[in-house]
């Protein structure tokens, strides 16, 4: 693996992130991170649509007429989702009865339709590979810490493991409820954007206006 | 009556898609930069959102649906797997139909809804409606009060946000926090606002 191929694949996961500097496919990411495990099987379930369209999509990049294409994207997605349900429904069912509808929610997430028009349309398999893994990794990482932010101060635990103990079973936590309803899920996204801006300066937006200091020396 | 009535309101300030769901979040926080856009938009979600529900409660209840077939003589058939891929086609097809009467009907309309209208095709806040709509059961008439009331309520959220943002162009936000992060932070102090609804019943 040569430099730019370990670029496609790292690149995504802090420098541009689909989550925080792309704003594509939030919606899912802040519907099921209330608990950590419906997030790592959401991770795990986009990741692997995300990976396997892409590669289709690329195989097949020479033969798709360029006026139909997203009709055919948007099926091929539709059908790896669809066996990505069924997959769920028969072996995990307690965890699909949670994620609800956000697991079809994935064919209308924009990372999947994005990656596969900007990139995989126009590159080769393996690259294609790699930028999805990427980017379904950016993805896991941000939905990962959010979900395990919010299960730890909104119920003091971690994969259902008691790990502040509460008050209600003698312990010392307070559970923050707010943390388990939406607007925690607002809060925190934008917290960790605030931070990851801090963090990497060059991905701060350009505000539309300035605010215009006037300094003492100017004007009266 | 009381029956859909609540339910309307439910749909519309309970249940918001757009601020209790998230859904539809991608477009949500992307169109919400000036109101006269988010008043489009808005407007062709509820469209959209009010014909494509009801729609796909039909094809649910006489296709899909375990022994829906029954009218056709093979109702152990069950198809409710193709449920995915169906509502997305549905989706697209009544978002390119609407765009080409619009186009032929109503010129100015479809001049000022511009590129919002193919773009709804993958909102998720669509297909999210048909989703819940499934999951919870609706008949068709319960269906279409849901589809309006869901789309009523996503622009609803999306032209107040719009509101507030136009505002806050002229206040002093803090670097790492300019654009996406305090449009988080609103939204949520938003989301805390609709959560005030919770407890009404009708």
């Amino acid at each position: 693996m040569d430099r730019t191929q370990g670029k496609l694949l790292l690149e995504p996961i802090v420098d541009n992130n689909p989550i925080t500097l792309q704003i594509l496919g939030i919606c899912s990411a802040l519907a099921v991170t209330t608990k950590l495990a419906p997030a790592i099987t959401m991770s795990i379930a986009l990741t692997v649509v995300l990976v396997a369209a892409s590669v289709i999509i690329s195989l097949i990049r020479r033969h798709m007429p360029g006026s139909i294409r997203i009709i055919i994207q948007m099926t091929i997605i539709a059908s790896l989702v669809i066996v990505v349900d069924q997959v769920l429904q028969a072996f995990a069912y307690e965890l699909s009865k949670q994620l609800s509808v956000f697991v079809g929610l994935i064919i209308t997430n924009c990372i999947v339709l994005g990656r596969a028009e900007a990139f995989a349309s126009k590159n080769a398999p393996w690259p294609s590979f790699l930028d999805a893994l990427g980017h379904g990794l950016g993805y896991s990482v941000i939905l990962i810490a959010v979900a395990a932010i919010r299960e730890l101060l909104g119920a003091g635990t971690l994969l259902g493991v008691t790990v502040l103990p509460l008050i209600e079973d003698g312990g010392w936590y307070e559970p923050n409820g707010l943390m388990l309803l939406a607007p925690g899920a607002f809060f925190i996204i934008g917290l960790m954007i605030w931070g990851i801006r801090t963090w990497r300066p060059r991905q701060v937006e350009k505000p539309e206006y300035r605010i215009h200091i006037v300094h003492r020396t100017e004007g009266s | 009556m009381e029956h859909y009535l609540s339910l309307l309101f439910k749909a519309v300030f309970v249940e918001n898609l757009a601020l209790a769901f998230f859904l539809g979040m991608c477009t949500f926080l992307a169109v919400s930069k000036r109101i006269a856009t988010a008043l489009g938009l808005g407007l062709a979600v509820i469209v959209v959102q009010t014909i494509t529900v009801p729609v796909n409660s039909l094809i649910h209840r006489f296709l899909l649906d375990e022994g829906a077939l029954g009218w056709a003589g093979i109702g152990q058939v069950d198809l409710s797997f193709l449920g995915l891929i169906t509502y997305i086609g549905v989706i697209a097809a009544m978002v390119q139909i609407l765009e080409m009467l619009l186009d032929r009907y109503f010129p100015a309309l479809y001049q000022a809804l511009g590129i919002f209208l193919p773009l709804i095709t993958v909102n998720c806040a669509i297909l999210g409606g048909s989703l819940f709509m499934v999951e919870r059961g609706y008949n068709l008439a319960e269906s279409t009060v849901y589809g309006f009331g869901s789309g009523l309520g996503w622009a609803l959220a999306l032209v107040l946000l719009a509101g507030i943002r136009e505002k806050l162009k002229y206040s002093d936000v803090p670097n790492g926090l300019q654009g996406l992060g305090i449009t988080f932070i609103i939204t949520g102090l938003m989301a805390m606002a609709f959560m005030s609804f919770s407890g009404i019943q009708l």
